[in-house]
C-alpha cells in the first residue's frame, strides 16, 4: 500500500501531513506572486474574484446590513429630534441658498477670470461607504462598497473631511480595499506648504493610537519647517495626486545624522470615526512602462 | 456535506462579526481574533486535518480583504490549526481549561508570528511595546469572547457529531 494514499473504506484521503505540505507550497507561491507585484490587482484578482465572488457579495451585503441595523437602533431617537430641527433649518437654508447661488455664480465667473480655480474641485469624486475594517490589529485597511463596476480602479486616491485618507489597493466587482495613510505599511511623499520642501509620511502602528503619523527624510537646512506647518501630497508622488491636504506638523526633531529631520503630523482626517469617503476617480498621470513599449 | 455548509457559514459569520460589529465594539482600537478561536477550536475538536483546512480558509478570507499579500494569514492560521489538532487526543468536551489555554497560546503565537514577519523584518525592534500595545490586549479580548463563542462552537460540533453517528448507524 502506498504511504501517501491511505485507504479508508472506499474513499481515498490524503494524510494531513501531505495536505499541510501542499497548502504550504501553495501559500508560499501565492505570497511570492503577490508580494511587491500588481498580480493580485491584475489577472490574478479576476481569478480570485470569481472564486470568492459569492463570499464577497454575501459579506458586503450582510456587513452593511448589520452596520445599518446597529446604527439605526442608536440613531432613531436622535433622528426624530434632529428631523424637527432640520425642517426649520431647511426653510431657512433654502432662502439662504438662493442668495448663495447667485454669489457662487459670480465667484466662478471671477475665478475663471483670474484663472484661480480651486484644486480639489477639479477632481471628480465618487462617494463610498465603509463596510468593513481590517480583520487584524496590525494594519488599517478597510473595505468600501464601490468596486470596478462603479468605475473604481486600484491606486485611486481616497479623501474624507477635506484630507487624504489613503488609496485603493485592490478592487473587486462591488468592493474596493483601501489602505489608509496611517497604516504601518503606507508611505506617502508629502510637501510642507509654503516652502515646498518634501518629506516622507509613513504610518506607524504605535503612533496611530496617539492620533498622529510619523514623517521623516525632511531636508530642511534653513529651518523653515515649524510645528503647525501645512503638509500636502507632493507632486513627485507616483500614486497620489498633488496638493491634497494630509495634516499639520505636530513636532519636528533633528535626526541623528544631523542632515534630515523627522517628527509627527496630526492628520486632518478623523480615522477613528470614518464612515463615508470620497474616491477621486482620476488617477495620477504616470509613465506607463507598457505604453512606453508600445 | 451538512458539516461543510455549517462550517462555511460559521467562518463567514465570524468574519463578518470581526470586521463590522467588533470594529465598533473595539477597546482602544483592538478587536478580538475570532478566526483564531474558530481555527484552534476546530483543530482540537476535530483533529489536524480539519484544523488546518479551516485555518487555511479563515486565513484566505483575511488575506483577500485585508492582507498585503495573498497567502500570509492563510499559512499562519493553517499551521495554528494543524498544531492544535495535535491536542485532539487529550481533548474532552467537558474540560474547559485545555481549550482556553490552547486558544490563548494560539492567539499569542499568532500575534508574535505576525509581529516577527510583518514588523521585525522591517526594522521595528520595539518588541515589548508591540506586546503591551497589541498582542496582549488582543489575547485578553479574545479570551473574553471565547467564553461566549466557544460553547456555541462546541454545541454545534456535538450536534453534528451526533447526527453523523446516527446516519452511520443507519447504513450499517
Amino acid at each position: 500500500m502506498s504511504p501517501i494514499i491511505k485507504r479508508k473504506g472506499e474513499r481515498f484521503t490524503l494524510p494531513s501531513k501531505y495536505l499541510l505540505f501542499i497548502l504550504t507550497v501553495l501559500c508560499s507561491v501565492a505570497m511570492l506572486l503577490t508580494f511587491g507585484t500588481d498580480l493580485f490587482n491584475g489577472p490574478f484578482n479576476t481569478v480570485a474574484g470569481y472564486v470568492v465572488l459569492p463570499f464577497q457579495e454575501g459579506i458586503s451585503e450582510a456587513g452593511s446590513w448589520l452596520a445599518n441595523r446597529s446604527e439605526e437602533l442608536v440613531q432613531i431617537r436622535q433622528l426624530l429630534e434632529e428631523n424637527e430641527r432640520l425642517q426649520e433649518q431647511v426653510a431657512k437654508l433654502t432662502s439662504e441658498n438662493t442668495i448663495l447661488q447667485q454669489e457662487r455664480y459670480e465667484l466662478t465667473r471671477l475665478q475663471e477670470l483670474m484663472e484661480l480655480k480651486e484644486k480639489y474641485s477639479q477632481y471628480d469624486t465618487v462617494g463610498a461607504r465603509i463596510i468593513s475594517r481590517d480583520s487584524s490589529n496590525w494594519y488599517s485597511n478597510f473595505t468600501v462598497n464601490k468596486g470596478y463596476e462603479d468605475g473604481i480602479a486600484a491606486d485611486m486616491n481616497v479623501m474624507a473631511d477635506g484630507g487624504l485618507v489613503g488609496r485603493v489597493t485592490s478592487v473587486g466587482p462591488n468592493w474596493a480595499k483601501v489602505t489608509a495613510i496611517i497604516s504601518d505599511n503606507s508611505n506617502v511623499s508629502g510637501a510642507v506648504m509654503p516652502s515646498g520642501v518634501t518629506l516622507m509620511v509613513s504610518g506607524d502602528l504605535m503612533l496611530m493610537r496617539d492620533g498622529v503619523i510619523r514623517f521623516g527624510q525632511l531636508l530642511d537646512s534653513e529651518n523653515e519647517v515649524e510645528p503647525g506647518g501645512k503638509v500636502v501630497t507632493s507632486s513627485i508622488s507616483d500614486k497620489y495626486l498633488s496638493d491634497i491636504l494630509i495634516g499639520y506638523i505636530d513636532s519636528v526633531t533633528l535626526d541623528a545624522n544631523n542632515l534630515t529631520k523627522s517628527g509627527t503630523i496630526t492628520p486632518v482626517v478623523d480615522f477613528e470615526h470614518l464612515e463615508e469617503v470620497l474616491i477621486i476617480t482620476q488617477l495620477k498621470q504616470s509613465v506607463n512602462e507598457e505604453d512606453a513599449l508600445d | 456535506m451538512l458539516r461543510k455548509i455549517i462550517t462555511a457559514v460559521l467562518i463567514l459569520f465570524c468574519f463578518i462579526l470581526q470586521t463590522t460589529v467588533f470594529r465598533s465594539l473595539d477597546f482602544g482600537g483592538i478587536i478580538p481574533n475570532l478566526m483564531v478561536i474558530l481555527t484552534s477550536s476546530f483543530g482540537f475538536m476535530r483533529g489536524e486535518r480539519e484544523g488546518l483546512l479551516i485555518g487555511f480558509f479563515c486565513g484566505l478570507l483575511c488575506d483577500i480583504f485585508s492582507g498585503d499579500m495573498l497567502g500570509f494569514y492563510a499559512m499562519v492560521l493553517m499551521y495554528l490549526g494543524f498544531l492544535n489538532g495535535k491536542f485532539n487526543q487529550i481533548f474532552y468536551p467537558e474540560d474547559i481549561k485545555l481549550p482556553l489555554a490552547l486558544i490563548v497560546v494560539s492567539d499569542f503565537t499568532y500575534g508574535i508570528v505576525c509581529y516577527v514577519l510583518l514588523f521585525l523584518l522591517r526594522g521595528k525592534f520595539d518588541f515589548l511595546s508591540y506586546v503591551a500595545g497589541i498582542i496582549l490586549p488582543e489575547a485578553i479580548y479574545t479570551i473574553v469572547v471565547t467564553f461566549v463563542l466557544y460553547p456555541i462552537v462546541l454545541k454545534i460540533n456535538e450536534r453534528l457529531e451526533a447526527r453523523e453517528k446516527r446516519s452511520a448507524q443507519i447504513f450499517v
